[in-house]
């Protein structure tokens, strides 16, 4: 390998867009808990309600899909070279 | 006119569509306006091809059967896509990175090209492809005949199988125009992309369509469609855990790895950023396609006949209202959804089929493999073409065989755990270096194994496949052995159970084997560039090739590429590498570069084989890699060299800048030293001259002004001729001709004698002695040595500015050796002269004391005579020397003693 050095602190952006990898990274596994959480509702009749768990369901799609798109504005699909410097941006 | 014929114009209208849409874009992309075709939007439609007409028709049918559990189909990819920067964001890039063209041909180039496991994945990929082609040509058929049925006039039973033959043939024509018509899968076929992307506009808009009518058409607006869930069958959300976790886990894995989705997420992608978009808008597409399902089925349960399937709903609840346009609508959307799927399917199973088993196969049995004559280009798209149609006929053959029976969201599920066999060494080949061939292979096999036995077989039902028995009893009645019980596991569902035990194994048998098993050098490369995919885009170790071979490398790049598309990049090569001509140096670089575009066209394991076919040998041997160690080595060695000689170097330079400094205080010494000894010299010459000028022409001198003058002149001479003595003395002791007279005495007596010859009684000077520890006798020329204490008792007596000065002398034995250490309470010597104190001509400072700075190098001489040794101890309380000599004199030290020794 080589024994290239990566700099320990990141410009603010770069910084940023690392979080913003992060935040990527853990959506799907929130999602997937949250997809499975009407599996633990009782309902008055023992089930849940088919009509309620969809809403849910539909809204949860909705949210992912807005924090999504959210994250994925802001991230490119090629990460920024680590030696890019910040402009001002604060 | 029947609403079947229109059934039947509409449909040759909408292929015309297709055509026309799939014909337009390959002009345009021909004449390179590619712009609309390539943007974000027309990639995430395409990825609808993971919504095919089981769907469209079977997601409502599933949802009337199991509720809100088939959103778990959905709710996987779903995953998948905003998980995108973990997972699809690293298959796209090497995707594009390796020119991948197939799953089958990713899976290869990452276990080291491996054909064998290519073609162990194609044919996994088209045993479960094929039933899933079957249930669109069934889904199809089954529209057909929903429609026929309200037509009195037309004949049903004929019409079922030879709906789905002419499908089938307008599918392969389709795919055969616009799938093969680029032989380089990397060059896109934009066609078959816009066209499904219409496709799959039609078919939301269809089934979007259907959903608003019957919501407000049928169920009277949002709380009457609420109600209608409210008092239908499927009212209680009643899922069994492990099916709602399993499904959604299976889609997800089955998102990765169907090798359709692969073809259009990774081979037919244009540009990485575009996941960037799909990664929100196709959850979105997923979400409206399924956002009716469940109104569709509680009010197809409601409103429809008992007995009716289904997996109609969608097309029957709209004809039976009347809505005939909306009905054909929603019929097209059917169409589209099953027309795409297989169309992709059939490119990316051809692609499979003919890259890594016709190809492999013909080039073994036609002759000289790749060098042989006849256009391979041919061959190759033949090759295709062919493997399209087999794939078509063989789901047309499934169907016609299987007789259409089994409810449609069965078969999409067993397929999928088919395909999910992928997951494990795909993943793992992405993620983990120390993948191996051995793992994948293993893994892979264990998987298909237990999928094909525990969930694909058992689907054609008891005693048709699988003995009733073997059911009941499992194999060789080993009860652990049932197919829907294996090792007891009891009481799962099937599709459960098939997909848990054969990941399990899957995964086991690809870990076990890749930690057993040690990789192909040309393995271990392809991994590194995989995993570190982001870290590096090196090129894997290297082809060497010599210039003949660029011809023949033409030759067959001609054959497989085309003729201008062969030239342009080869004379592109040559004029990038500074050559004029077609042919450029069979550079390693070059070579890579060659073999990954041709990989483009036939797969990374055949187009590796053909260029080693001619370049000869292995890309990467053991011997390679052992030969570029040994350069490494070497290198390194030589470094290391290197560095002990600059080491040395350093080190020489520094001891000649000591050497130098010493040489140029030398220099300034023996100035200083001239110039003393010329004034010494001249100082008496002067007197003598003077005095014996008076003496010669005076005539009228007293007698005692006479014996005055003539006194000065003696005393004068005689001070000469101690300075002549002296330097005569050094001589004499550097050129070794001196003789030593060895006596035997007592240390005490020699310094006795020193001190008193010395004259230090007359001084401030204290000598302080311990006489105990002189007690010691030696055997040495004892004179010569009381000339070295005495001039370094006079040495203290004339330097030393300790008041009162006191010069302490202390004798002992160490280590078979006389020591006796001269130490005076002066402020001693500093460092910068003590270098130079024992040379010739040193004096300290200007002093005012007599002497021409001869008597220390003259102890030095005279002590290594005797085989001792004088010298200068720093840090002490003033000046401090140091003597020391052997206890038994030497006869003689260093020099033999010369003969015609002078004093």
């Amino acid at each position: 390998m080589s024994p290239e050095r990566r700099p320990v602190f990141l410009a603010r952006r770069t910084y940023r867009q690392r979080r913003l990898g992060d935040a990527a990274r853990l959506l799907p596994i929130a999602a997937g808990v949250l997809m499975a959480l009407p599996l633990l509702w009782r309902g008055p009749e023992g089930d849940p309600g088919t009509a309620m768990v969809m809403i849910y369901i539909f809204g949860l799609w909705v949210v992912l899909v807005g924090l999504t798109a959210l994250i994925s504005r802001h991230l490119r699909a090629r990460e920024p070279q680590t030696g890019e410097t910040d402009h001002g941006d604060m | 006119m029947s609403v079947l014929n229109v059934l039947v114009l509409v449909c040759v209208g909408y292929v015309a569509l297709l055509f026309t849409v799939a014909f337009g874009a390959d002009r345009a992309a021909a004449s390179g306006r590619v712009g609309w075709l390539r943007t974000p939007l027309v990639y995430t439609l395409s990825l609808s091809i993971y919504c095919t007409a089981w769907t469209f028709y079977g997601a409502v049918g599933f949802a009337a059967r199991s509720g809100l559990e088939f959103v778990t189909i959905y709710l996987g990819p779903t995953l998948v896509m905003i998980g995108w920067w973990w997972t699809l964001r690293r298959l796209v890039r090497v995707g594009r990175h390796q020119r991948i063209t197939s799953i089958a041909d990713l899976i290869s180039s990452r276990y080291g090209k491996s054909n064998l496991l290519a073609v162990v994945v194609t044919v996994l990929a088209v045993i479960s492809t094929t039933p899933y082609i079957a249930l669109q040509l069934q889904s199809v058929t089954l529209s057909f005949a929903a429609f026929a049925e309200t037509d009195p006039n037309a004949n049903h039973l004929s019409d079922m199988q030879s709906t789905a033959l002419w499908v089938a043939v307008g599918l392969t024509v389709f795919t055969v125009l616009f799938g093969t018509r680029n032989l380089d899968a990397n060059e896109r076929h934009h066609g078959v992309v816009m066209a499904i992307a219409l496709e799959a506009v039609v078919k939301l808009c269809a089934l979007l369509a259907v959903g608003i009518f019957v919501v407000w058409g049928l169920a009277g607006g949002l709380s009457g469609t609420l109600d209608r869930i409210e008092s239908s069958d499927i009212s209680r959300f009643e899922v069994s855990e492990s099916r709602w976790v399993g499904l959604t886990l299976l889609s997800a894995a089955a998102f990765i790895c169907l090798p359709r989705i692969f073809q259009v997420m990774v081979v037919e992608n244009e540009d990485e950023d575009h996941l960037r978009t799909a990664a929100w808008a196709f959850p979105t597409y997923l979400m409206l396609m399924s956002l009716f399902v469940i109104p569709i089925a509680a009010v197809g349960l409601d409103l429809m006949p008992e007995g009716a399937n289904p997996d109609l709903f969608v097309l029957t609840l709209p004809l039976m209202e009347g809505r005939d346009s909306l009905a054909i609508l929603s019929f097209l959307g059917g169409f589209s959804s099953a027309t795409s799927m297989v169309i992709v399917a059939a490119i990316a199973l051809s692609t499979m089929v003919s890259n890594h088993i016709v190809m492999p196969v013909w080039l073994r049995y036609s002759g000289r493999g790749a060098m042989m004559s006849g256009d391979m280009r041919k061959v190759a798209i033949m090759a295709r073409r062919l493997s399209i149609a087999g794939v078509v006929f063989l789901g047309y053959l499934y169907f016609h065989l299987s007789g259409g029976g089994s409810a449609l969201a069965a078969i999409g599920l067993i397929s999928f755990v088919g395909v999910a066999q992928f997951l494990p060494a795909l993943l793992g080949g992405l993620f983990w270096r120390g993948a191996t061939r051995s793992g994948a292979l293993a893994g892979l096999s264990a998987g298909a194994i237990i999928w094909l036995y525990c969930l694909f077989l058992p689907s054609f039902g008891p005693s048709e496949v699988l003995p009733e028995a073997v059911f009941d009893h499992g194999l060789w009645g080993i009860a652990w052995l049932r197919p829907y019980a294996l090792f007891g596991a009891e009481g799962l569902d099937p599709v459960i159970h098939a997909l848990m035990w054969s990941m399990l194994l899957n995964v086991a048998g690809f870990i076990l084997g890749s930690l057993l098993s040690f990789p192909q050098p040309l393995e271990r490369l392809q991994g590194a560039q995989f995993v570190d995919v982001f870290d590096h885009s090196g090129t894997p170790g290297g082809w060497t090739g010599n210039m003949a071979q660029s011809e023949d490398l033409l030759v067959m790049s001609q054959r497989i590429m085309g003729a201008q598309a062969a030239q342009a990049l080869f004379a592109d090569a040559a004029r990038r590498q500074g050559v004029s001509g077609y042919l450029p140096e069979p550079s390693p670089d070059f070579l890579q570069e060659l073999e990954r575009i041709l990989a483009g066209s036939v797969g990374a394991a055949t187009a590796h084989a053909m260029v080693s076919q001619i370049v000869g040998g292995a890309a990467v041997s053991v011997e390679d890699l052992m030969a570029v160690a040994d350069e490494t080595a070497q290198i390194m060695e030589y470094s290391t060299q290197l560095e002990a000689k600059s080491r040395e170097l350093a080190r020489t330079a520094r001891q000649l800048r000591q050497a130098n400094e010493k040489l140029t205080q030398l220099s300034v010494q023996k100035d200083g030293f001239l110039s003393q000894i010329s004034h010494e010299l001249r100082t008496p010459m002067t007197s003598i001259r003077a005095f014996s000028e008076i003496l010669r022409d005076t005539g009228d001198l007293t007698p005692e002004e006479q014996e005055k003058y003539a006194s000065i002149i003696h005393d004068e001479t005689v001070r000469l001729t101690r300075l002549l003595d002296d330097l005569l003395d050094l001589s004499v002791l550097e050129n070794g001709q001196v003789e030593i007279n060895s006596q035997t005495g007592e240390l005490s007596d020699v310094l006795d004698r020193a001190e008193r010859a010395a004259g230090v009684r007359d001084t401030a000077l204290q000598v302080d002695r311990d006489r105990a520890s002189e007690a010691i006798t030696l055997t040495s020329d004892l004179d010569r040595l009381a000339q070295v204490f005495i001039n370094l008792i006079a040495n203290a007596r004339k330097y030393c500015d300790g008041s009162p000065p006191v010069l302490t002398i202390r004798a002992g034995v160490r280590d078979g050796r006389v020591v006796i250490d001269f130490t005076d309470n002066g402020s001693g010597i500093p460092p910068a002269k003590q270098a130079v104190i024992f040379e010739k001509f040193s004096r300290i400072g200007q002093t005012t004391a007599d002497g021409a700075g001869l008597g220390l190098a003259i102890c030095r001489e005279i002590m290594e005579r005797l085989g001792g040794s004088v010298s200068y101890v720093p840090g002490q309380a003033g000046a401090a020397f140091r003597v020391t000599l052997p206890l038994a004199g030497r006869e003689s030290a260093g020099e033999p003693v010369q003969e015609g020794a002078v004093t």
